[in-house]
């Protein structure tokens, strides 16, 4: 069949119509035959071919006869020739191409691009491929990959012309490309390995196939883990800062916030209209800087106000507490849905944060992950210089360990409750800003942390900020490698039980406060 | 203390079964349909509804009001109740399915060709209603004895079941679990062999549902009225000096918040052959937070206020939901609001302020930890 395509492509090149035989067979021919043609039709790099098979994968050609036509709406050309055509014949039956066709076509016209001048859509192109493709279009990657100097693009043509090699080469060619997989550190040599081993009929290929397979395993081994235990510090510092400002309002203060997750939903809101403002501006690329205070602000300033509206007459009456902020998170959920709408937003990052840095071949550390991970190590490291060197810290610090002692050496509780619970809420903000650089933004984005960043703070131990951090570490951890194991739905479940088990244990959390109290 | 009701409550529980009884059957199926004092199947539906949200909330102010646990896993029980009762409406629907299968639906778009084990004798109906008794029961038995064997309490108590019932809402969402996964059950046919939707079954439910109402609240006020209770109410107010009095206050704790559950899964039973429909969105966190307001718009620890209070969140949440639809939350969020901080005592301490009315001793405290 190759000996036969590249008779065809040599025949074909020159012309600049169509080959007609080919044109016929696409037209006329059995699934097979339409295969081959598609082959012979892209081999010849002729742009009128891409246009032919474009046509053809959207129901356009149509046959007369012998003469094959594309036809959009009332105008047809020769798919032959390239002419137009007078006077559409009124008797045309349509071609129809399945789904095997349509594979088949998506790669040629992929092969197609191979050959283009730009780099980019070079590469496009060659990781098109090397989702799979027809065996037929081998000859034109063999052709590209000859010209091919990329060390991006290079890479990818091999591999796909090594799993072509391994569906229909001969002896040596299978071996040739086994070989060259087994030095591929790509992910994808891993699964095309695989089928080799299980599909292999000759026994010395097979041995050879595992060999290879060990070597690769081996390789991506080390890629697996660390980026299993990226995604777990990744989910960890996320969870880190949904919980901080709770680890304040709850740890500290004592105060159950069933609002925190919409405080969080405002800093995102609040990100996405700095986004808006800033990009009206022309500094698009700097609104970050901006929507980090604007975040901290305005949910602080929600949560100061409703620290002073409501939750202030409700102290030392925890479970009044707990409903009357569900209901006030009920009204910001309900309140953002009527200003912005029930969609999600769209917040984009700025292009720094877009992209990773490959460590691996079969890693990809993203930079906005990256930059949360700093973000929440550098909003730590402020909570704490606040809380442990200043004045308001000294006074939350003194208002939490013995409210009547404090007012009584003059700090002014009231106020330092309010500043306190505005702090939180800011962290929260923060939070938030923070999560629209990796999600969705939409009026339930808060629902979705409450019971996690409750979790962390509980598991930690109320008032302890290293427990809220070991936990929220520990948690994203456990979550991440689960996931590997048994799925994210599962892995959700076995950490909510295992942390259900773990207060009933131990239900001063992992770093309690030592006390004697009856009451606990 | 130790009688159930004076005259005048039993007036009044006289006349609300008169209603469910007599008054509702009467309206609705003697009364021709285009006579204008028909009552037609949507009020009778709304009506069972709120009767078995009633039954929740009872059964809430039992553990909440009486034994101050705020429990945020009543909607997981209250859903397990109607799952099971689920489980045996969708094996009634035979082969009347979409894909004339004796297997449900959703087994046979997923491809299954045997039923999941959970899925045993789920055909007959009194296993079915062992199931519903059962589950619920066990559920709330084994955690509770685990929570409160460790002295769990308060927020964090709370907070746990809350975590509880968003578990089992994940779970519940996958297919794999076997429960229908995103859509749940639906399109029920049949029950014990009556077709569903026919209105003399339908009236028939709503009968039942009343008399199940009643019988929750007879049950839970002759247990607040007990001996019982008043430990109970003690254990609300300072549970180490009932400790020190010699009371292992974790017993009492399991029984009442098992003996709660059960009743909500009954409710949910019964509220899934009215409403047709049973999905994981029920367990959902907000579900079960919703049910503690409507105690607290009641009155905590008054019990006829809960079935108020569910009366009347639930009334407004049907007409605003149709009238304004957008507004809804806004009111259901300025109810939490308001309720904790203007009204700690709910509609019924609002009601001991009229003019004429009688002062019961069990409602005149209210309990310091609430």
């Amino acid at each position: 069949m190759r000996i036969l395509l590249i008779a065809l492509w040599l025949a074909a090149s020159p012309a600049f119509a169509l080959d007609p035989a080919a044109v016929e067979k696409l037209a006329f021919g059995d699934s097979d035959e339409k295969i081959e043609a598609i082959g012979a039709l892209v081999a010849g790099g002729d742009p009128r071919a891409a246009e032919l098979l474009q046509a053809f994968s959207d129901g356009e050609v149509q046959t007369s006869g012998k003469r094959v036509l594309i036809v959009r709406g009332e105008e047809g050309v020769d798919a032959v020739t390239g002419e137009k055509v007078a006077q559409l014949p009124a008797e045309r039956e349509d071609v129809v191409a399945n789904n095997r066709l349509r594979g088949a076509i998506a790669g040629a016209l992929a092969a197609l691009k191979l050959f283009s001048a730009e780099r980019d859509e070079r590469l496009a192109a060659a990781r098109e491929l090397s989702g799979g493709a027809d065996a037929s279009i081998l000859p034109l990657v063999r052709k590209a990959l000859e010209k091919e100097a990329d060390p991006d693009v290079k890479p990818l043509l091999e591999m796909t012309a090594a799993a072509m090699e391994l569906k229909g080469g001969s002896k040596e060619s299978r071996l040739a490309a086994i070989r060259m997989l087994g030095s591929s550190s790509h992910p994808n040599a891993k699964s095309l390995l695989l089928e080799a081993a299980a599909a292999e009929a000759d026994e010395d290929l097979k041995l050879e196939a595992q060999k290879s397979l060990r070597a690769v395993d081996g390789r991506l081994a080390w890629g697996e883990w660390l980026g299993l235990g990226f995604a777990g510090v990744s989910l960890g510092s996320i969870l880190l800062l949904a919980a901080l400002g709770l680890a304040i309002t709850y740890g500290l203060m004592g105060v159950i916030n069933m609002a925190h997750g919409e405080l969080i939903m405002i800093g995102a809101y609040t990100t996405y209209v700095v986004q808006g403002w800033m990009r009206d501006a022309g500094l698009f690329e700097w609104y970050l800087a901006a929507a980090v205070p604007a975040a901290f602000l305005v949910s602080g300033a929600v949560g100061m106000a409703l620290e002073r509206s409501v939750i202030r007459w409700l102290y030392g009456r925890p479970l009044e507490t707990l409903l009357a902020t569900w209901g006030i998170s009920l009204v910001l959920m309900q309140a953002v849905r009527t200003i912005f709408g029930a969609q999600n937003v769209q917040v984009e990052n700025p292009a720094f944060m877009s992209g990773g840095i490959q460590v691996l071949a079969n890693v990809v550390l993203p930079w906005n992950r990256i930059a949360i991970i700093f973000f929440a190590l550098a909003v730590l490291a402020a909570m704490w210089l606040l809380l442990s060197r200043t004045r308001l810290g000294l006074y939350i610090r003194g208002v939490t360990q013995n409210r009547a002692m404090a007012s009584c050496v003059g700090v002014p509780t009231a106020r330092v409750d309010t500043w306190a619970f505005g702090l939180g809420s800011g962290i929260a903000g923060l939070a938030g800003c923070a999560l629209t650089q990796i999600g969705n933004v939409g009026p339930d984005l808060g629902q979705g942390y409450i019971v996690d960043s409750f979790m962390v703070v509980v598991f930690g131990g109320v008032g302890q900020l290293a427990g809220t951090v070991y936990a929220a570490l520990v948690l994203g951890f456990a979550n991440k490698l689960l996931e590997s194991w048994s799925g994210a739905v599962i892995a959700k479940i076995a950490v909510l039980v295992f942390i259900i088990f773990f207060i009933q244990r131990r239900p001063q959390g992992l770093f309690a406060l030592r006390g004697r109290a009856a009451e606990t | 203390m130790s009688r159930l009701y004076g005259a005048r409550g039993w007036a009044i529980l006289g006349a609300c079964s008169l209603v469910v009884f007599v008054v509702f059957p009467l309206l609705n199926l003697a009364v021709p349909p285009e006579h204008p004092l028909h009552l037609s199947a949507f009020w009778v539906t709304l009506a069972g509804k709120i009767m078995c949200y009633a039954m929740v909330a009872v059964a809430m102010d039992l553990v909440w009001g009486y034994a101050g646990i705020l429990s945020l896993g009543h909607g997981l029980f209250f859903a397990l109740g109607g799952y099971a009762m689920g489980m045996y409406l969708m094996r009634q629907i035979g082969r009347e399915g979409q894909y004339q299968s004796d297997m449900p639906d959703f087994m046979v778009f997923l491809d299954w060709k045997e039923f999941p084990w959970h899925w045993w004798m789920t055909d007959q109906f009194w296993w079915a209603l062992l199931l519903i008794v059962a589950v619920p029961g066990l559920l709330a038995l084994v955690f509770g004895y685990f929570a409160f064997r460790s002295r769990v309490k308060g927020v964090y108590f709370s907070i746990i079941t809350q975590a509880l019932t968003f578990a089992a809402m994940l779970l519940f969402f996958r297919n794999a679990t076997g429960f229908g996964g995103n859509n749940g059950f639906t399109d029920f046919k049949r029950i014990l062999g009556f077709p569903i939707t026919t209105p003399e079954t339908r009236m028939a439910l709503f009968a039942i549902t009343g008399a199940a109402l009643i019988g929750t609240l007879l049950l839970a006020r002759w247990i607040v009225t007990s001996k019982l209770g008043r430990v109970l109410a003690a254990i609300r107010d300072a549970e180490p000096r009932v400790m020190f009095c010699g009371y292992d206050t974790m017993h009492y704790k399991v029984a009442i918040f098992t003996l709660s559950a059960v009743l909500a899964g009954i409710a949910g039973a019964l509220y899934v052959p009215q409403v047709g429909i049973i999905n994981p969105s029920e367990m959902s966190p907000a579900n079960s937070i919703e049910i503690a307001i409507w105690v607290a718009v009641g009155g905590r620890g008054t019990l006829a206020g809960a079935i108020l209070g569910a009366g009347l969140v639930n009334g407004a949440k049907s007409y605003f939901t149709v009238a304004f639809p957008e507004y809804w939350l806004f009111a259901l969020g300025a109810i939490f609001i308001l309720v904790t901080l203007f009204l700690p005592r709910g509609v019924m301490g609002l009601l001991e302020h009229l003019p004429g009315a009688s002062r019961h001793p069990s409602s005149t405290r209210r309990g310091k930890t609430a």
